[in-house]
């Protein structure tokens, strides 16, 4: 019954988003305002009615109602609840259902705090997002349908993918889909704003936060799903470079351009069509990303092929979404002047500058993502590679150095015209920090690899120059320390922002430096009882044990590490193995310090009767490897703070007195 | 200039649906494309002769042994893990009738002992193949490979990779029934 409320509702949303996404379209452009008030209450209703509807799967979920297709598939009444619950969005359907929930809420969020937008624009924008909508709406209706029953009633599910049993994974998708679908709001406003044929100063300020929003939230989940892959799979590594990781950091790429080049949109009216088309890509790329990996396109042909109707029918809607987007740019880009003009060095060229280095990353991960399927088209299936690690370090690694070193100088040049000249001396605090790094660093590692004390010296550099900043902001031991206090309370939220950020970015580099440079590692066997010495510590199997988990059965091995006697910590990794799923995952066991984590797994007892009392036990040091998320959470720290500021809030100026108005106010800000 | 540039993005992502498109409508071609073809198929099954791994599982086989009746050929190895997955359809298609040969790949006796003590000894015969001369005969390119011989003792199927439920139920049942209709 519940279930067939779910149902019930999504059907309603699909009639709203209907009427949503054409009658304001048609009020905005005759000028009726009942029209397009309209867009406010159907975008608040979808949102009620999709709440609804999750709340139904998840009750099918939470009471193991296995007659639901989905729930028979993807749970088991032996899961502990945390994972009954994120099952719901563990598996297809229920994932496309959070993706149009997460859409649907952030239309409401424009409907309701979105009083001061222009009433044309706020139609338009909630007509382009119930647009979308409705096409995903569609897709899950006709081809994904979440309330699909099973007859006759299965007796228990089969499980979900106990990889995904574990609590970073649990949040990892809802906080990736508030990113990547966050992004439709800045697309919404590009295409409304093209539909306008408009782009002003008070329109890149309201993208802005939304894309600040999608930005933060991507981060978070990109980082915890870096984070579990690190202690889930077991190889010590945090990033892989795999088609599933890299589509959610190509809109992250994008969309950090798109951040920064509205800037130059709000500041200096100028880089319009450019940031236009950094909206809509960054969001298309959410979508592709999205559906490559939902549809298995990316991994397997085949996959895509089981189901040729949801592979068709997200072409369609790839086709229309983005090729309708692309074409209407097409026609109302030229027609875009920008006003402002600048100088090559200044701040909003070195923003420029950031905006191509990020695009040819971008760029570059993609190809790297698509070219073995580029190959295989183009061959018919004929060739088949993998692009892997070696091919993404060696491209993308070089990007990024000028960019960081670009982000230590680029928030001390002045806006409009800069000069290095004025720049140079606030810098020297920055090259001083660099050299003592690489020289500390070269000295503390002698014999690593050399590019790693570079690597050191360009997080210096960036955080130093971060710093320097920062510090000349509030006149650090310029002025009295009261009056630095003073004016660091009176500094502006997105100002603290950027320099958290950008110092997150610092400490990131120094964690992925550390880790993929000095990492040791030991490999052996080892029966309980035994040790072996390696990686710089005695590592001794004290015992195995064996035991029953809710829904797995594990092996557990304590680990206990000392160095030359001295006994540091006791390691508890697991091998669990889920018999309803046939499949068995590792749990590392991982002692951390701010300086390096202790990271041990073990591995599968021997197969002949005279080893079987043996593991396969997997040792690491991974230098430094905690500042990689100490870094981006400091990074999401800093999108949130900046997302408080005050000016966010209070929304764009009306029309009217867009342009310059409102400029002396936040001239500080960035 | 400016009114061609702005279609380059549209132009770009055409290129990308193009893709994708023939990507889609050539899977059923992909889908036998992407396997690697053995020449091997439609051909008399190459001449064989393995030793047994020791006098208690039964085994030592020679092609000769596969004619007269549909059969199976598994390449096998204790330390695969794929094949411990796939081991439990490998002793259904044995249940269901058919006769089951292995080729023991570069293992060595013991071990493929054990392990076929520990999960059960489906085969009809294992032959071992400590060299790996015979599944280089085959065009084996690695464990586990599987192959349908008629009557004949022509191959009629290949099979690269463990037998999944999805394969079981897709491929190799309804290959096994066309090599005894055929």
């Amino acid at each position: 019954m519940i279930a067939e409320i779910g149902q019930f509702v999504l059907i309603l949303t699909l009639v709203l988003a209907a009427v949503q996404a054409t009658l304001p379209l048609w009020g905005a452009a005759r000028g009726d305002a009942a029209l397009m008030a309209l867009a406010d209450r159907t975008a608040i209703g979808q949102a009620a009615m999709l709440l609804i509807a999750f709340a139904a799967l998840t009750y099918g979920f939470v009471t193991s109602d296995f007659s639901l297709a989905v729930v028979y598939q993807n749970s088991h009444s032996l899961k502990p609840m945390l994972y009954k619950i994120s099952g719901v969005w563990g598996n297809h359907e229920g994932s496309m259902l959070l993706w149009i929930l997460v859409l649907a809420l952030f239309s409401a969020a424009v409907a309701l705090f979105g009083p001061n937008l222009p009433p044309s624009l706020k139609a338009r924008v909630l007509a382009v997002q119930a647009m979308v909508g409705l096409g995903f709406l569609a897709f899950i209706i006709f081809t994904s349908n979440p309330f699909a029953r099973l007859s006759p009633t299965p007796l228990d599910g089969t499980g979900l993918n106990p990889l995904l049993q574990d609590p970073g994974l649990a949040f990892h998708p809802p906080l990736l889909y508030l990113g990547y679908v966050g992004f439709s709001m800045a697309f919404s406003f590009a295409v409304a704003a093209l539909i306008e044929g408009k782009v002003d100063a008070a329109w890149a300020r309201w993208v802005r936060p939304w894309t600040l929003a999608a930005w933060t939230f991507l981060t978070a989940g990109i980082a915890l799903g870096s984070w579990w892959a690190y202690y889930e799979l077991g190889w010590g590594g945090w990033w892989f470079w795999d088609p599933v990781e890299n589509a959610s950091f190509i809109p992250w790429l994008f969309g950090t351009a798109l951040l920064h080049s509205a800037i130059i949109v709000e500041k200096r009216d100028a880089l319009k069509s450019w940031t236009i088309l950094l909206a809509i890509i960054t969001f298309s790329m959410s979508l592709l990303g999205t559906f490559l990996v939902r549809s298995g396109v990316l991994t397997s042909v085949h996959a895509f092929a089981v189901d040729p109707e949801r592979g068709v029918f997200i072409l369609g809607i790839l086709i229309l979404t983005i090729g309708s987007a692309l074409t209407l740019f097409a026609i109302r880009a030229p027609g875009m002047k920008g006003g402002g003009l600048f100088a090559p060095v200044s701040r909003e060229g070195a923003l420029v500058a950031n905006n191509m280095l990020l695009t040819v990353a971008a760029g570059t991960v993609l190809l790297g993502t698509l070219y073995p399927l580029i190959l295989e088209g183009l061959s018919g299936g004929a060739t088949k590679v993998s692009v892997g690690p070696p091919f993404f370090n060696a491209t993308f690694g070089p990007i990024m150095v000028p960019l960081v070193m670009m982000m230590a100088v680029g928030p001390l040049l002045a806006w409009k015209r800069g000069n290095l000249k004025t720049v140079a001396p606030k810098l020297v605090p920055a090259a001083i920090a660099t050299v003592l790094a690489i020289v500390v660093t070269f000295a503390l590692v002698p014999d690593g690899p050399v590019l790693a004390p570079f690597a050191m010296g360009l997080a210096a550099w960036l955080a130093a120059g971060t710093l320097a900043e920062w510090a000349g902001r509030i006149k650090l031991f310029i002025v009295p320390l009261a009056d630095s206090w003073r004016r660091l309370a009176g500094m502006p939220r997105s100002a603290s922002g950027m320099t958290l950020a950008h110092l997150g970015l610092a400490i990131m580099i120094v964690g992925i430096t550390g880790s993929s440079a000095w990492r040791v590692e030991l490999v052996t066997t080892l029966a309980p009882g035994q040790s072996a010495d390696g990686a710089g510590y005695t590592v001794t199997l004290a015992e195995v044990t064996r035991g029953r988990g809710p829904n797995y059965n594990y092996e557990r091995g304590l680990l206990k590490i000392s160095d030359k006697g001295r006994e540091i910590t006791t390691l508890t990794a697991e091998r669990r193995f889920f018999p309803v799923a046939n499949q068995t995952t590792t749990e590392a066991g991982i002692h951390t310090t701010i300086l390096a984590d202790l990271y041990g797994v073990i591995g599968e007892p021997g197969r002949t009767p005279e080893t079987a009392n043996a593991w396969t036990v997997r040792f690491f040091v991974n230098p430094l490897v905690p500042w990689i998320w100490l870094g981006a959470m400091v990074m999401v720290f800093g999108g949130s703070l900046s997302l408080t500021d005050r000016r966010h809030r209070v929304g764009a100026p009306r029309r009217g007195r867009t342009t310059a108005a409102a400029q002396p106010l936040t001239a500080a800000a960035e | 200039m400016q009114r061609l540039v702005v279609f380059l993005p549209v132009a770009v992502f055409a290129a990308l649906v193009g893709l994708m498109i023939s990507l889609l409508t050539d899977a059923e071609r992909n889908d036998d494309l992407t396997r690697l073809p053995s020449p091997l198929v439609g051909k008399p099954a190459p001449e064989i002769t393995l030793p047994a791994i020791n006098a208690t599982i039964p085994g030592g086989f020679s092609t000769a042994d596969l004619k007269g009746q549909v059969s199976l050929v598994n390449v096998f190895a204790s330390w695969c893990v794929p094949c411990l997955v796939e081991h439990p359809n490998i002793a259904r298609i044995a249940e269901l009738g058919t006769p089951v040969y292995g080729i023991n790949h570069r293992d060595k006796p013991e071990a493929a002992d054990t392990w076929l003590r520990r999960h059960g000894n489906p085969y009809t015969a294992v032959g071992a193949d400590l060299d790996a001369r015979a599944s280089i005969e085959w065009g084996v390119t690695g464990v586990p490979e599987t192959f349908i011989i008629n009557a004949n003792g022509v191959v009629t199927y290949k099979h690269v990779g463990p037998i999944t439920q999805d394969a079981m139920d897709n491929k190799i049942l309804p290959k096994l029934r066309e090599a005894a209709g055929g």
